[in-house]
């Protein structure tokens, strides 16, 4: 027995060499490609560094406080809560809708699940090329203002190139591209919600509203932290479908933290700026998730079941 | 008794708001299907005739922006990249992952929690945030330019995720099988690779089917790590050849159909994998 807890059993040093072989290939591209970088990223922002030969130019927390005082910068913030804030106000709640909709038995249920995730498969390339051409300013060329002036007085709308619009376009895209994902998340929630509780419910008298309101979205309030969560850290790191569709245009209206950092640090190569925006986006993911973690431990209602 | 009349009556309350579900269902298909719809017609017409009647059904169909395409190395080249670094990253977050799952599920040492809640980190920030910093260490290293620095950036990000997901399954294993493997004189080693790994390939292809969907659709790391057209992937590709041909539109569109019928087709055929690893992966996070 006592042989068993030696660490110099022939067995114990198999196991240790073994969790050490196997955990090594994680760390190492754990370390390089993520912990390292962030440190590296830490040096570099301390310096007006625009990438060519040593970084020399120590400017300590200038680029931070040129950062936290820049518009254009704080535009890109306010954009990026009011995409957090359309998201969890509408996109949550009409998948939440169409997942109950949909529910466990309709017929047709898994062709309308396909249809509705096939958004989320296509890349953000091809997304915000197809979405250009619907927002397109040109009624005989964009969909959208094809059907607009179908609508008796209704003029042909500029959206993109609108500063006034542009944020509107951006979320009903990124609406379009990611509500089959939340969809199929709470369609997995309802999935492990057992049907007794319903229908116990139904026959004591409650109607379909006060089962829903008071039985199903309860139990699923797993899933739906679950979503909320992956909600506000993708609405705060959008890049690709903004990069691409706006640039971050017109006139910066359509700004968000990624696209700011990028424009810095690889448009205007300047490296070191664009590390500090890069660790204070860091920043408010780490506070959000901390804060989530904190806030959201609540019982799970089906955790005992 | 009592079960079936509250079926018949339910089943005749459920009529209406039937044709209304499927009503809202839809219109809401319709919407989703629409700008594809819209697309593929764009990609079989001229430019003229898109200008001309840019929503009808091309009639006859032209095919030419589809040959044009086809016929350029340059399309197949970014095909041909895209796929290295889908088939490579998926495969180092196949062996790096299941490696790791498998002693956090299987194995006692100290530090585990440690060592396991370290490693997830990296669900707390997407790869959007922490992408300048990846870019100056490739570039410290040299491997600025490089298929081999998209891939391993690419495999990096998908460890935290991934692991989470395949210790999940693998703790679903019953202990008594390690056990019984034990007892025949099965070392660790051997447990994992001729009865885990096996038993757990439903989810391994669940975690392997989503590893590849995010690479393949992956621009940011190819966008800032690659500078030389011979190396583009797909998604590059295409944003470039937007930006080029943007006064093209039918040729633009033809070459979109093209890069998104590999990712809807492996959607159709692996859509159960790619749900069964979201839902693993999010709900389990």
């Amino acid at each position: 027995m006592k042989s068993e807890h030696n660490s110099r059993s022939p067995r114990k040093v198999q196991d240790n060499l073994t969790i050490a072989l196997f955990l090594a290939p994680a760390f190492a591209l754990f370390l390089v490609f993520l912990v390292y970088p962030i440190f590296r990223s830490l040096y570099y922002s301390l310096f007006n560094w625009n990438g060519l030969g040593p970084a020399v130019d120590f400017v300590g927390l200038d680029n931070f406080r040129q950062i936290v005082t820049d518009k254009i910068f704080l535009t890109a913030v306010g954009n990026g809560i009011l995409i957090v804030v359309l998201s969890l106000a509408i996109q949550l709640p009409f998948s939440l809708a169409l997942s109950i909709m949909v529910g466990r038995d309709l017929p047709g249920r898994a062709f309308f699940r396909t249809i509705f995730f096939m958004p989320y498969v296509l890349s953000e390339v091809i997304t915000a090329i197809i979405w250009m051409g619907l927002f397109s300013p040109d009624s005989s060329q964009g969909l959208i203002n094809a059907l607009l002036i179908l609508i008796p007085g209704v003029q042909p709308q500029t959206f993109l190139s609108d500063p006034n619009q542009v944020m509107a376009c951006v979320f009903v895209v990124l609406t379009w591209k990611y509500f089959g994902l939340h969809m199929l998340l709470y369609m997995a929630g309802l999935q492990s919600i057992p049907r007794e509780i319903e229908e116990a419910a139904l026959i004591d008298g409650a109607n379909t509203w006060q089962m829903i309101r008071n039985i199903t979205i309860p139990l699923l309030s797993g899933t739906i932290r679950t979503t909320i969560y992956l909600s506000v850290l993708g609405s705060l790191t959008q890049f690709n479908l903004v990069w691409i569709m706006t640039k971050g245009g017109p006139v910066n209206a359509s700004e968000v933290m990624a696209t700011y950092m990028y424009r810095f640090g690889f448009v205007r190569f300047q490296l070191g700026y664009g590390s500090a925006v890069a660790l204070v986006m860091l920043l408010i993911c780490l506070a959000f998730s901390i804060a989530y973690l904190r806030l959201a431990r609540q019982p799970d209602y089906l955790g005992g079941m | 008794m009592e079960t079936a009349q509250y079926h018949r009556s339910s089943a005749k309350r459920k009529n209406l708001p039937r044709f209304f579900q499927y009503f809202i269902l839809s219109i809401i298909t319709v919407i989703i299907i629409a700008p594809i719809v819209v697309l593929i017609f764009g990609s079989l017409k001229t430019t003229g005739e898109m200008y001309a009647s840019p929503y009808t059904i091309p009639n006859p169909p032209h095919w030419e922006n589809y040959g044009q395409i086809l016929l350029q190395s340059s399309f197949w080249t970014l095909m041909r990249n895209s796929l290295v670094v889908m088939v490579s990253a998926t495969a180092g977050v196949l062996a790096t992952c299941s490696l790791a799952a498998f002693v956090f599920s299987r194995m006692q040492f100290r530090g585990k929690e440690l060592a396991f809640n370290f490693l997830t980190l990296g669900l707390m920030f997407p790869i959007t945030v922490a992408i300048m910093p990846v870019y100056l260490v490739i570039r410290d290293i040299h491997l600025s330019n490089t298929l081999l620095a998209v891939i391993l950036v690419q495999t990096a990000f998908g460890v935290s995720g991934n692991i989470l997901i395949l210790r999940g399954f693998f703790l679903s294993v019953p202990r008594e099988l390690q056990d019984a493997a034990s007892i025949d004189g099965c070392s660790s080693f051997g447990f994992f690779w001729r009865i885990l790994i096996p038993l757990a390939r439903p989810a391994l292809s669940a975690v392997g089917a989503l590893t590849m969907i995010v690479s393949w659709n992956d621009l940011l790391t190819p966008l800032v790590i690659l500078d030389s057209d011979k190396l583009w992937t797909l998604p590059l590709g295409t944003m470039q050849y937007q930006g080029q041909y943007s006064s093209d539109v039918s040729l633009v569109a033809a070459f979109v159909t093209l890069s998104a019928i590999p990712a809807i087709i492996f959607y159709l055929f692996a859509e159960r994998q790619i749900v069964a690893g979201l839902t693993a992966g999010a709900l389990k996070g």
